[in-house]
């Protein structure tokens, strides 16, 4: 199954998790969250943490990309 | 800076405003303080943003005597009434604190802005620094932390309602009353309000390089019902990542205290509560006064001690 991916590149918080929540409120296990900000970043992991689900972070270039699973 | 006997505080000391000698038994105080809307209602936020800058004339020990707005609108975007909701709430607790408003300056902005320049009156031999506290003071707290981490979930409209009214009714309570309970204690060593540093980073202020640390039992520290809950699904102001980098050296975190609860510590607060510090003797004496007053969430939080010095102990 594909990724859902939530692009959340130039919005700040609490954009990226408000994008986050409503993406695994929707049924998605596995997604994608790109973001640019450090804040971004951690507020997102503690959403993935908040749901127990596992989470990787990798850079690619500029951005940052949060993978997360159920 | 050009030297002048008569600055009692200046830009030095990061003091919350300003103090100038008139002359042997008065000075003046003088704050300035304005920044963006925090809630949607322009009048809560014409309340919110003038009971935030009164607030330093009293973080002073001071009596707040005039005011002047400082507002920027975008009159193209926003329509006439919503100013006028804004400097109506500015008004009200301008009057609230028995203080007249003198004038003001508008500027034509894109996004809007308000807050107050505030002039207020003191002895010059009672005049409150964020420095002074003795070892064995204690540390009273006014309000309850949070307002900033509802902020941010207010923008994400994932706030409860009913923690939003407790953070605005915080936000909009002037420190008025707290402060005169407290200046009439006999002796209050040191005193500031808590606003963008957050409780520690304002703490850290009082005791910076001196010889005298704090510890602060966490606790005992007041905030808002369901803060815990928005921090650990990720309702975390930028400025309390900074707060707490900036300031973690001078934190010896004890393992009583949970990473979530240190981050409230930290949250940036708007129109937050004094922070001052009294001999311990007095210190239950007048946190029984405040709640018998209506602020009910007055608390010893910690106390000034000898070791470490310009260290804060976390439990």
């Amino acid at each position: 199954m594909s990724a859902t991916r939530v692009d959340a590149r130039g919005l700040s918080c609490p954009q990226p998790v408000v994008l986050t929540s409503k993406a695994i409120e929707a049924g998605a296990e596995s997604l994608e969250v790109l973001v640019d900000n450090e804040v971004s970043k951690e507020n997102v992991l503690r959403l993935a943490k908040r749901h127990k689900m596992q989470t990787s972070v990798h850079e690619e270039g500029p951005d940052i990309v949060i993978e997360i699973k159920t | 800076m050009r030297p002048d006997p008569n600055l009692i505080a200046g830009i030095e000391g990061f003091e919350d405003a300003g103090v100038y000698r008139l002359s042997d038994d008065l000075a003046i105080i003088l704050t300035l303080d304005f920044f963006t809307p925090i809630v949607d209602d322009p009048y809560l936020f014409g309340q919110i943003a003038a009971t935030n800058a009164l607030s330093d004339v009293y973080a002073m020990g001071g009596k707040p005597i005039t005011a002047m707005n400082i507002i920027c609108f975008p009159p193209k975007k926003l329509p006439m009434e919503v100013l006028n909701r804004i400097l109506q709430g500015g008004l009200d607790k301008i009057h609230e604190a028995g203080v007249t408003l003198v004038g003001g300056h508008s500027v034509e902005d894109d996004e809007p802005k308000y807050g107050l320049s505030v002039t207020g009156v003191i002895h010059p031999d009672r005049v409150l620094r964020n420095r002074g506290g003795r070892a064995g003071d204690r540390l009273i707290l006014t309000k309850a932390l949070g307002t900033g981490i509802v902020s941010t979930a207010l923008k994400g409209e994932e706030a409860d309602p009913a923690l939003v009214d407790k953070a605005v009714k915080a936000m909009t309570t002037l420190n008025r009353r707290a402060a005169e309970l407290m200046t009439q204690m006999p002796e209050i060593h040191a005193c500031t309000d808590v606003t963008g540093f957050g409780l520690l980073g304002h703490a850290c202020e009082m005791i910076e390089g001196s010889d005298v640390g704090l510890k602060i039992d966490a606790s005992a520290v007041p905030f808002f019902d369901g803060v815990r809950e928005l921090v650990e699904t990720g309702f975390v102001p930028g400025g309390l990542y900074r707060n707490k980098d900036f300031r973690m050296p001078m934190i010896d975190l004890k393992p009583t205290c949970p990473e979530w609860l240190l981050e409230i510590l930290f949250d940036p607060q708007t129109s937050g509560g004094l922070l001052f510090a009294l001999p311990a003797g007095d210190a239950e004496i007048l946190v029984k006064k405040m709640r018998d007053a209506g602020i009910g969430d007055a608390a010893v939080v910690g106390e000034v001690i000898a070791e470490p010095k310009g260290k804060i102990v976390v439990f």
